[in-house]
């Protein structure tokens, strides 16, 4: 059973009389442990595919069946659990909480899912730890570099166990060096964690690092082939 | 992942709040000032009131309880008419007939007063001396406080005994102990036989210790020289109970008409009042002034909470993308609203926690500098912090309705 099974998603925006479809009768399916970049440019669909993976948003119609549930239908509630257990954002502008510390912003998910405080610390350190941030726990945010910042967002992403990792334009606000840093964390919890990637980018460098390319022009899916370095 | 967490985790979202109220220490102690003020106000204000209404009070319980004044009436002399008491009307045998023939009355205290001086070896001081019977200590529920009562058998006989007030008692004997030592009255020796406790000033300022207690019949006879004999000045009656006051009123006025031999058409040469009503009507004006002080300091209460709902509105948007993020990371809609609720709810308790520390030191405060006698009732304190709570939660929850209907991905996209 795939991960992640889209059948026949369309996302249609009223702007007063006239309807624009942003997706159109999109199908995808995604198994687990993929490493999916999605390519396309601006005002293609894929921003909108995106938060409809992550669940921030319901598709007008069709179905998102995610690991055997469709999600398509549920209220916001049912939504944000699912985003907290199994989808982590990873954003282009790293969207933590100011003049919060690294370790409370990773806390964060696992505030919701009721984790006693103990083992929220313990396992937010052992997520910082993770992507290389020891020893930064109490930094604020404007106290980290940008990919430091990205760093913490990535160890947020993960903190929660979840089977998915959306990341929107994660590089765009980075330098090539750092870039490069943070895509290689990407790999490693793709590979060593079986976590499924799904990162959306314009930039052709970054789609490098993925073994699967999905393609959207016009709301539609134009193209999706499996290749890359890592096969 | 299995983790059962659908459940609002309260102890999680507290933490959150207390969280995001630190994060913003300056705002929160700025939206704390309205209540801190207000709570303040409100304590202060009915400590104020509630002093004055005791005091009251305190004086309607030292006059005796269901007590009725009998003065001597008006006269009218070629239509000037005088005051009350300006003609000498009632006499000591109208007090025993009072006693014995008014079933709704308890005792009667007949009282002939007058100022005179007071010696005792080189000491002297002018009080007031009033003479009365054994019935007057019971009826205003005055206790002794050494030595005793002067008793029937003394009225009777005019016996050259007294009882001094603590005020007297001080002024002639200091530290000495009176009871059983010789004074002088208008020149004439008597044995002090007991001293009657402390009761304080009257409302009016009036000190109700500076007197000397005489049987009635010595006040007449030595003391006073009255025009016609057996002549008294007030009549102090106490009535069975509370509601047997106004049936003492009526039987004591039916009386003293037969008594004094005035027609249906001819004014009353007597007044009767009742005290207990007055004071009574008094101390209910003065527990109306503590209803308004509060109800005018509430207003302030009331402004500092919309002062939290300002703040708590502008922070909503200030924070779109917080909430965003913390939609995202799995948030859920009650999740966002307590954590506003919970948010304005902290700054409205410790605001009232400050404000209750404020407005007791504060009543303090206003008793040593100003004078005033200030009483903080722990009722103050429940009202002030109870409406402190309830101003949080109710102007804390319509920016947290606000926050938690806001769509993840906008609030994520908001700049």
């Amino acid at each position: 059973m795939a991960l992640i099974e889209a059948v026949d998603i369309t996302k249609t925006y009223r702007l007063g009389e006239i309807a624009v479809n942003a997706l159109s009768n999109v199908s995808l399916s995604i198994e687990k442990g993929e490493f999916i970049a999605i390519m396309g440019p601006s005002g293609s669909g894929k921003s909108t595919f995106m938060n409809i993976l992550g669940c921030l948003d319901r598709p007008t119609e069709g179905k998102y069946i995610l690991e055997g549930t469709d999600v398509a239908r549920m209220g916001r509630d049912e939504l944000a659990t699912i985003r907290n257990k199994k989808i982590g954002f990873v954003f282009q502008g790293f969207n933590l909480l100011p003049r919060t510390s690294a370790l409370e912003n990773v806390e964060l998910p696992m505030l919701y899912d009721g984790v006693p405080a103990k083992e929220r610390r313990r396992h937010a350190s052992e997520a910082l730890a993770r992507v290389g941030l020891a020893g930064r726990e109490h930094h604020h945010p404007n106290q980290l570099s940008g990919g430091q910042q990205q760093r913490v967002a990535i160890a947020r992403a993960m903190v929660n166990k979840a089977p998915i990792i959306l990341a929107d334009e994660p590089t765009g606000n980075l330098d090539t060096k750092t870039s490069v840093e943070i895509m290689d964390l990407f790999v490693s919890l793709n590979q060593e964690s079986q976590i499924t990637v799904i990162i959306v980018t314009h930039e052709k460098d970054i789609a490098e690092y993925s073994k699967r390319r999905i393609y959207f022009r016009d709301g539609v899916v134009v193209g999706d082939e499996s290749a890359g370095r890592h096969d | 992942m299995n983790r059962p967490g659908a459940m609002i985790n309260i102890p999680s979202i507290i933490s959150i709040s207390f969280r995001a109220l630190r994060v913003n220490k300056m705002r929160s102690a700025l939206t704390m000032l309205g209540i801190i003020i207000g709570v303040g106000a409100v304590i202060a204000m009915i400590a104020v009131g509630t002093a004055a209404s005791n005091k009251i009070s305190e004086f309607i319980s030292s006059i005796g309880s269901n007590i009725l004044m009998v003065l001597p009436g008006s006269t009218s002399a070629g239509g000037v008419r005088m005051g009350a008491g300006t003609q000498s009307t009632l006499t000591l045998s109208d007090a025993e007939a009072v006693q014995r023939e008014c079933p709704a009355v308890a005792q009667v205290a007949p009282v002939l007063s007058g100022v005179a001086q007071v010696v005792y070896g080189s000491q002297n001081w002018s009080t007031g001396i009033t003479g009365t019977t054994p019935n007057m200590f019971t009826a205003r529920d005055w206790k002794i406080a050494s030595g005793r009562a002067f008793i029937g058998q003394e009225v009777r006989s005019a016996a050259k005994v007294c009882l001094l007030g603590q005020t007297v008692v001080d002024n002639l004997f200091g530290a000495l102990d009176p009871v059983g030592q010789v004074i002088r009255i208008k020149n004439v020796p008597f044995t002090v036989v007991g001293v009657l406790e402390a009761k304080g000033q009257d409302p009016g300022g009036h000190d109700q210790d500076d007197v000397v207690f005489v049987p009635v019949t010595t006040a007449q006879k030595k003391l006073f020289g009255t025009a016609f004999p057996g002549m008294i000045r007030i009549m102090y009656v106490q009535a069975r109970g509370i509601e047997d006051m106004d049936a003492a009123e009526r039987q004591i006025t039916d009386l003293l008409k037969q008594r004094h031999h005035i027609g249906p058409n001819q004014d009353n040469d007597f007044t009767v009042r009742n005290l207990t009503q007055i004071l009574q009507a008094r101390e209910e004006s003065a527990n109306m002034m503590t209803i308004l002080l509060g109800a005018i300091a509430s207003v302030s209460l009331l402004v500092g909470g919309i002062g939290i709902m300002n703040i708590m509105l502008v922070s909503v948007t200030e924070r779109t993308r917080e909430i965003g993020i913390r939609m995202a990371v799995g948030a859920k809609t009650w999740d966002i609203r307590l954590q506003f609720i919970i948010e304005a709810l902290i700054l409205s308790l410790i605001g009232g926690v400050s404000g209750i520390v404020i407005g007791v030191s504060g009543s303090k405060l206003l008793s040593a500098l100003a004078g005033w006698d200030t009483i903080v009732s722990p009722f103050a304190i429940i009202l002030a912090f109870g409406f402190a709570g309830f101003v949080g939660i109710f102007f804390g929850f319509y920016p947290a309705y606000k926050a938690s209907n806001l769509n993840p991905i906008d609030a994520l996209r908001f700049e």
